[in-house]
């Protein structure tokens, strides 16, 4: 059979391609977003964006009652946008297999939080599969949908990044060509989810959790690894190849399901060994359920709730609890050096918008993007964010809190993406009860954080078709909101007008900007202007240029190092003017 | 004993190209014959942030990433990010670097310096240290951009896969029109 090296999210969309399915749905989200853009490469399945996960896992809900195979992915926080449908479809099961792929942040690489998903799994009742490399993704995905159907049940697949965004060797296989075709079938008592129906499915959901733990104690998915009888760990997912590097001689029951857990193989694992460990990332999600059942386990007093586990981290951990001797290698330290934190793209339009709120003193309630990034120095132009949608609810409510003269400075920023994900509710609420706030949308046509995927309002597909675009400006009019203006990010006095006149209007407004992400390639693609470069006859050493932060300009200090003119990396600069704008001695052309 | 698995960090700074980079190590090392992981973080850092690729192969390997003070060969495409990483390294390691500087932005906007003696401090810890000019070799090569690739023959010369596989995963993940090239600068780079 032929063989890839492929990371896990492509693993997961070969899986569920091999597994024959039909239908896949997702919002992109980091470490998820690879899943879809690798599912869409196979032509046998329908694969979109949706504009948020709820949206995403109802249209593979529909999908699975029309008797296909579905797909629906997101990240860890994009469960609880889709947490409505899925504690129901617990109930109702599937008619087509549906599998849930989530995927974990431990770490926060690129979250805004570290939520333990699998206390969903357990909190909806449905089962929990979570793969330990990329094979184990591809296979799992598809044995999902096996018992997705099996016991008529929605699976979730748990990933985390180390996983998603691991690579290693797949055995792949050809796609399952015998599942009956999708048809409409009627079935209210199951899939109508009123209190009578309601009644009668939750004792079934309460039998199948009983049922699938039964199944997993005599399932190859969970596995005894028997070595020394000293000490025993149960873990799942990467952690269980990092306990394979720190602890080899170690027994394990490397658990390929985690909810519900196979009690009988884990009695039958703890009477065998004289230490049992639980090591798991995030929460105490197994070691409380075996500490449940009277087995004695060590767990969190030694491993850290907080952060992803590694090889050095379970090691310093069991040097600390004794069960590991102390390490005598001297570990190589380097001093403190400059940080290297993300930073807007040079050209990126947002910055001079983050410049000008910084400028204006204003409150920025802000949202999930590339702009986030609007918050370090020497921007320093976000003051709050908690998660998609926020920024325009947030600022809503604050102004109500607020004297006059503190409303004018409350400015939401949000993303096209973003603000068609829930954005759009947000502003609803906003126009209906006329909260004073001004909204800033940074219409950049696409989802430009997670690597530019589409969105409604870029006017193409995942798979690049022309689509009907969202007309961001007459859907905030549509919504209630009387004052919408465009502008051009690019043109800072216009920018600065249009912002200083919506944020002193005693009642909501948008302002809406238009130019798109200088990475966009394609239809709407950014244009580059003119090089720009300083003039060191002319620059005076003011550093006003450099208060934007672009990473196209740089600092160059004289001999003494007391003096000093800005120099424009010709590599980088895209022309997009924003520093010459600032520039009032005119040495930048 | 298990047998030993060799662990390559490749780090430098986003957009620098360390995920293809790994891409080509993995590839190679399938090629000839491993067993393969690795792990990066895409995302957030990928805007001009630090980043990290880890490559481990041998007989069989568990972590996807390089259990800390363990990794063997450093590649570093930024010299700051190469320093930086060297924690992640035991005290024999071989580090490779491009000698090549990105200012991160607190060295911008003129508030901290760039260190300037980076090179002398990496030499001084780990005696098995190349400094390599990617840009200049592979402008001589035949293309600037094609600098990458003279580090990935200076690293390959500092493992012990043979040079088909290096080439036949070249072949495979390099576009046709600049295959030509891209197998010069990894020449020059292997020389080294």
């Amino acid at each position: 059979m032929e063989r890839a090296i492929l990371s896990g999210n492509e693993a997961i969309a070969r899986g569920a391609y091999e597994a024959g399915v039909l239908v896949a749905s997702a919002y992109p989200g980091t470490p998820s977003t690879e899943i879809l853009e690798n599912v869409i490469n196979y032509s046998e399945i329908n694969a979109s964006w949706a504009p948020n996960e709820k949206v995403a896992l109802e249209v593979a809900i529909g999908a699975s009652f029309g008797g296909a195979r579905a797909l629906a992915c997101m990240k860890h926080v994009g469960v609880n946008v889709a947490a409505d449908p899925l504690f129901t479809l617990s109930y109702t099961g599937v008619r087509g297999g549906l599998v849930l792929v989530v995927a974990d942040d431990p770490e926060m690489h690129s979250s805004q939080n570290e939520q333990d998903s699998r206390n969903y799994a357990k909190f909806a009742k449905v089962p929990m599969l979570e793969p330990a490399d990329s094979h184990e993704c591809k296979e799992f995905t598809r044995l999902a949908f096996e018992l997705s159907e099996q016991f008529d049940t929605p699976v979730m697949l748990r990933s985390v990044t180390r996983i998603s965004h691991g690579k290693s060797i797949v055995t792949l296989a050809e796609r399952v060509e015998t599942l009956p075709p999708p048809a409409l079938v009627k079935d209210a008592p199951k899939l109508v989810m009123l209190p009578g129906n309601a009644r009668v499915r939750h004792p079934k959901v309460e039998e199948r959790i009983v049922n699938l733990s039964v199944w997993g104690s005599s399932s190859a998915i969970n596995r005894l690894e028997m070595h020394s009888a000293a000490v025993g760990v149960i873990c799942s997912g990467v952690v269980y190849q990092y306990v394979k590097e720190v602890l080899p001689e170690a027994s394990i029951l490397k658990l390929g399901m985690v909810h519900p857990l196979p009690h009988e193989l884990i009695r039958n694992f703890s009477s065998k060994v004289k230490t049992l460990l639980v090591i798991e990332e995030l929460d105490p999600f197994i070691e409380e359920q075996v500490r449940a059942m009277g087995i004695k386990v060590v767990g969190k007093e030694l491993f850290p709730l907080c952060g992803e586990l590694s090889p050095g981290r379970i090691r310093a951990a069991l040097e600390q609890g004794g069960l590991l001797p102390k390490s005598t290698i001297a570990p190589v330290t380097v001093e403190k050096l400059p940080p290297r934190p993300p930073n807007m793209c040079p050209g990126c339009p947002h910055r001079g918008v983050f410049y000008l709120l910084n400028r204006l003193n204003a409150y920025v309630t802000g949202d999930i993007g590339c702009y986030t990034l609007g918050f370090l120095p020497p921007l320093n132009a976000m003051d709050t964010c908690v998660c998609m949608g926020a920024s325009i609810s947030t600022a809503s409510g604050i102004v109500r809190a607020l004297p006059r003269a503190e409303q004018q400075r409350v400015v939401a920023v949000i993303g096209d993406s973003t603000f068609l994900h829930t954005g759009v509710n947000s502003l609803m609420e906003m126009a209906w009860n006329q909260a004073p706030a001004t909204v800033l949308i940074l219409d950049n046509r696409i989802t430009a954080m997670t690597g530019r995927q589409e969105n409604p309002a870029s006017g193409f597909t995942l798979g690049g078709e022309v689509a009907p675009e969202v007309n961001i400006a007459e859907l905030c009019r549509t919504l209630g909101i009387r004052h919408v203006v465009t502008v051009d990010p690019y043109d800072l006095v216009a920018t600065r007008q249009v912002l200083e006149t919506e944020m002193a209007r005693p009642e909501p407004s948008v302002i809406i900007t238009n130019r798109p992400c200088c990475l966009m390639k394609g239809e709407c693609r950014f244009e580059k202007g003119q090089l720009l470069a300083v003039d060191p006859d002319k620059c005076t050493g003011c550093k006003a240029c450099l208060r934007i932060g672009c990473p196209a300009i740089e600092w160059q200090p004289s001999g003494d190092g007391k003096h000093g003119k800005a120099y424009i990396d010709p590599l980088l600069c895209t022309g997009c003017t924003v520093c010459q704008q600032l520039c009032k001695i005119n040495a930048i052309n | 004993m298990r047998e030993k698995v060799t662990n390559i960090l490749l780090v430098g700074v986003g957009g620098q190209g360390t995920l293809l980079a790994s891409e080509i190590l993995s590839e190679t090392f399938m090629l000839a014959g491993f067993d393969v992981k690795k792990s990066e973080i895409h995302g957030m850092s990928q805007r001009g942030g630090s980043v990290v690729s880890h490559v481990r192969f041998g007989r069989e390997v568990a972590s996807p990433t390089v259990p800390e003070g363990e990794g063997d060969v450093l590649f570093g495409f930024e010299l700051l990010e190469a320093y930086r990483y060297l924690p992640l390294l035991h005290s024999g390691a071989k580090v490779v670097v491009n000698d090549y500087r990105i200012p991160p932005p607190s060295v911008l906007l003129g508030q901290e310096v760039y260190p300037d003696d980076l090179v002398a401090r990496i030499r001084q810890r780990f005696p098995d240290f190349l400094l390599v000019d990617g840009l200049h070799l592979a402008t001589e090569a035949g293309n600037p951009k094609a600098a990458n690739t003279v580090l990935l023959g200076a690293v390959s010369k500092r493992l012990t896969v043979a040079e088909e596989h290096w080439l036949a995963a070249l072949e495979k993940m390099v576009p046709a029109k600049a295959l030509e090239v891209n197998i010069r600068a990894f020449h020059r780079g292997r020389a080294l």
